[in-house]
Order: structure tokens, then C-alpha cells, then sequence
């Protein structure tokens, strides 16, 4: 055992660039997989839509560290050795993706019958529909809960700790192990967390406001 | 309301542009629509009445195949059509299609939502597009409102501009679904006036209303629907002055008597 230094201290404070990028990495596959998934749960056809479903039901109905510990090992059953950022990146994208495929589903229902019907009735075909009249009215209700997302997808960025990825929290593990200083360590990283997640459920939350005023 | 049309006997009418045949419709076990017959003249002004739940609504819903019908069939100028056909929304560009609800798309403008199907569906380049939106506004007397949301513009203007966005794509055909009774009573006839001056143009036009000062003055023919069926279909002259079914004097009965109590 030896004394926590301030090196440790800007070794663990360094370590939130990882937890930043892989957040942000989680959340660019997550929206894209969430598209997708949004997309389907939406479609006019039965087995895309059960199909979807079925995704969705199997990331929100087991926890995100199996999902993780299974991102980490079933490639290596295929002969595809991953190395944890990869897996981290990996199985928080496909939990990211389900959750926000959810979350946009339902923005894109709560949007009126009534505008895919005048669409419609313009000749407008899918892609266009989707994107000139519906995306627009659905992403702004959808703002407020994606950004409450994003808060739930950077804590959950910790998890990939246990698989060996060395970010935020992972780091303050191994600061700890050496110099055996919990209640510092561990409060400082509690504090980093809260800084960074903070603001935006902050900003989450006035935009809902707004909505709801704008809705009046 | 300034009633300008020429008496229905006045225009002439062409070929026939719609034509259905034995229609049926259900929702689930409900039979909706039941053996609908009716052919319509290209320039030919329809009003459509019946009391709620009767099917007018989605018997131009099926036109469009907003609504897909089950039995028989339905064409529209030459072509049959049905929902799952290749190519419908080319069916769909050609009929201009007015709601009870207007639902112009709240995240754009006056302008921009008239501008947007042209452009997207049409191909029609943007300053075309503009161009002819702005005329159009002018034809439905709101040109100083192109620039406005939706949300900022009265029932009567926004409903002025979901005709203006139907009539911005040239269409062959225009259906009215009801576009009056969401309206504040002061606010009917500025949309009345738009859609007299629509049938003096010449436009093919069914109305789903119950204005029966409108259907006397512009209607070639009125229909009265119920249960689904087509009960009666006569020139204004004749529906309201001498109905022949008995359900027909009961209804017309009931929405003078409610009409002229609100004048």
C-alpha cells in the first residue's frame, strides 16, 4: 500500500475521457440501431414488427451487465477474440439501441394520425413521409427523454469496468487497490459522475417544460 | 354566403372520373359500407349527408384508399385502385384531400406547406413551387398569411390553407371531409366562400357536409347515406323539396329544424 498522490488524482481525472468517448460511441450506434428499430416497430408489416419487438423485449428484460459480459464473450465462441473497449462499445450500441428505439416509437405514434393521413393524401411515399412531416413533429417530443437516456447510458458506462475497460471507474478501482482509500476515491468519482450527468438531466427537464407549455 | 356557382343544370359535365362498383367495406364484424354504386362526372359537384356513423366520411376516405375496401371495386380515372397497388400515390397526387381537423403540418408555414408535396412528389423546383403557392394563397384570400404557423392562424385560415395545399398540387379530383364543423359558426362561410369559388372553376368535387345552403347552391347532385348504404341520390331541387325515402325526410327533418334554430 502506498499514499494517494495527486498523480492518481489526474490519473482517475483523465480516465473520464473514456467514459465520455464510450458513452458518446454507445449513443451514435444507439441512435442509429434506435432508427432502425424505431422504424420497425412503426412498419406496416407484422413479422418486422414482432421481430423489433422481440429485440426490444430482450435488452430491457436482462440487466446491462449480462448484456455486456455477453458482448465480451459469445464473439470469442465465433473465433473472434474482442478486446473489452470493443465489446463495451458493442453491447451498451445494442442496449442504447433498444431503449431509444422505444423511446422513439413512441414519439413517432404520438404524432396525429391526422398528419400521416394529409401526407399521405399529398401522394408523399414512405421515406419522405417520414422525414419531411413525421420526423420532425416526433424528435422534438422526443428530446426530453433521449437526453434522460443519455444519463442512464454514461452511468452505465461503469459497468464496462467489470469486463476490464478502464474508464472512470475502473480507474478509481485500480487507485484504490493500490493506495486502499475508498471513501476519497470513490467520492470523487461519484462527484465526476453527478458533474457530467447533472446539467443535461437539468437540460432534459426544461425542455420538457417547454413542451409542455408549447403544448398549451 | 355569396352563391355564385351556376345552377347545377348550367355546366357541362364530362366523362365519368370515378366510378365505384358493388363497394363494400367493414371494420372487423361492422359493415361500414354496404354495395355502394356511384359513378361521378369529371366536373361534377357532389354533397355528401347522412347521420353520423352512416359511412360518408369512409366512402371518400376509400377514394384516396386512405380507407382500403374489401369487395367490389373502384376506379378512378381509368385506373382501379387499391391500397397495396404499385403506384397508388400517383392515384393519390391527383385527388386533393380537405379534413374536418385541417391537419396542416405544424412545423411549417403557410407557404412552406403548400410548397412541400409539389416539390417532393412533383419534382417542381422550388422557386415554381413558391410561386405558385403564393398565387394559390391569393386565390383563398390569405396571401398576407404566408409566413405564418399554422398555430398562429384562425380555424377558418388554417382551413383556407389545407384547400390551398391540396389545390398547390393541381389535382383532378377534390374531396371535403366535413371541413366546416370544426369551425366557429363566424368562421363557416370564409371557407364556404373558397369552396363556391372552387366549383365555379370547374373542379370535380364531393363534400361530406351537412351545409345545406351549400349543397342547395353548388351540388349537381346530393346523396343521403345511412347505415352504410346509399339511401337516396337526387339533384338539390328535388332532395330537399320532394325526398322520396322516408329516411331521407326524417334526416332532412331533423338538421333544417337544427339549423334553422342556430340562425
Amino acid at each position: 500500500m502506498r499514499a494517494l498522490g495527486s498523480g492518481d488524482i489526474i490519473y482517475i481525472i483523465m480516465a473520464v475521457r473514456w467514459t465520455l468517448l464510450l458513452s458518446l460511441v454507445a449513443f451514435l450506434g444507439g441512435a442509429i440501431g434506435g432508427a432502425l428499430v424505431a422504424l420497425a416497430r412503426t412498419s406496416e408489416f407484422k413479422g418486422v414488427r414482432i421481430v423489433s419487438a422481440g429485440y426490444i423485449k430482450l435488452f430491457q428484460g436482462t440487466p446491462l451487465l449480462m448484456q455486456l459480459f455477453l458482448a465480451f464473450f459469445v464473439p470469442g465462441l465465433f473465433g473472434w477474440s474482442v478486446d473489452p473497449w470493443t465489446a463495451a462499445a458493442l453491447g451498451l450500441s445494442l442496449h442504447a439501441s433498444a431503449f431509444l428505439g422505444e423511446i422513439w416509437r413512441g414519439a413517432i405514434e404520438v404524432v396525429p394520425r391526422g398528419q400521416w393521413e394529409a401526407a399521405t393524401s399529398l401522394g408523399l411515399r414512405y421515406w419522405p413521409k417520414m422525414v419531411l412531416v413525421i420526423a420532425p413533429q416526433a424528435i422534438r417530443i422526443a428530446i426530453p427523454p433521449t437526453i434522460g437516456f443519455l444519463v442512464q447510458l454514461i452511468k452505465g458506462t461503469s459497468l464496462a469496468s467489470i469486463i476490464g475497460f478502464v474508464e472512470l471507474t475502473r480507474a478509481a478501482q485500480i487507485i484504490n487497490n493500490a493506495t486502499f482509500r475508498p471513501f476519497t476515491i470513490f467520492a470523487l468519482v461519484a462527484l465526476i459522475y453527478y458533474v457530467i450527468c447533472r446539467p443535461l438531466s437539468a437540460y432534459s427537464k426544461r425542455m420538457e417544460q417547454k413542451l409542455l407549455v408549447a403544448a398549451r | 354566403m355569396p352563391a355564385t356557382a351556376p345552377p347545377a343544370a348550367d355546366h357541362a359535365l364530362g366523362d365519368t372520373i370515378i366510378e365505384m362498383r358493388h363497394v363494400d367495406k367493414f371494420y372487423g364484424d361492422f359493415h361500414v359500407l354496404r354495395d355502394i354504386d356511384l359513378s361521378v362526372a369529371r366536373g361534377e359537384r357532389i354533397v355528401i349527408c347522412g347521420p353520423s356513423g352512416s359511412g360518408k366520411s369512409t366512402l371518400i376516405r376509400c377514394l384516396n384508399q386512405l380507407e382500403e375496401h374489401q369487395k367490389g371495386e373502384i376506379v378512378i380515372d381509368g385506373t382501379a385502385v387499391h391500397a397495396r397497388l404499385k403506384g397508388i400515390e400517383d392515384i393519390r397526387r391527383e385527388i386533393g384531400m380537405v379534413f374536418q381537423s385541417f391537419n396542416l403540418f405544424p412545423h411549417l408555414t403557410a407557404l412552406e406547406n403548400c410548397m412541400l408535396a409539389p416539390m417532393k412528389v412533383r419534382g417542381i423546383p422550388k422557386a415554381e413551387a413558391e410561386a405558385t403557392a403564393r398565387k394559390i394563397l391569393e386565390r383563398v384570400h390569405i396571401p398576407e398569411q404566408a409566413h405564418k404557423y399554422p398555430i398562429q392562424l384562425s380555424g377558418g385560415q388554417q382551413q383556407r390553407v389545407a384547400i390551398a395545399r391540396s389545390l398547390c398540387m393541381n389535382p383532378k379530383i377534390m374531396l371535403f371531409d366535413e371541413p366546416t364543423s370544426a369551425l366557429d359558426p363566424e368562421m363557416v362561410s370564409e371557407v364556404l366562400d373558397v369552396m363556391v369559388e372552387l366549383a365555379e372553376s370547374g373542379m370535380t368535387m364531393l363534400c361530406v357536409t351537412h351545409e345545406m345552403g351549400f349543397a342547395r347552391k353548388v351540388a349537381d347532385r346530393v346523396i343521403f347515406m345511412d347505415a352504410g348504404e346509399i339511401v337516396e341520390v337526387a339533384p338539390p331541387e328535388r332532395f330537399f323539396t320532394a325526398p322520396q325515402n322516408e329516411r331521407t325526410r326524417k334526416f332532412l327533418g331533423q338538421i333544417l329544424h337544427a339549423q334553422t334554430q342556430a340562425h
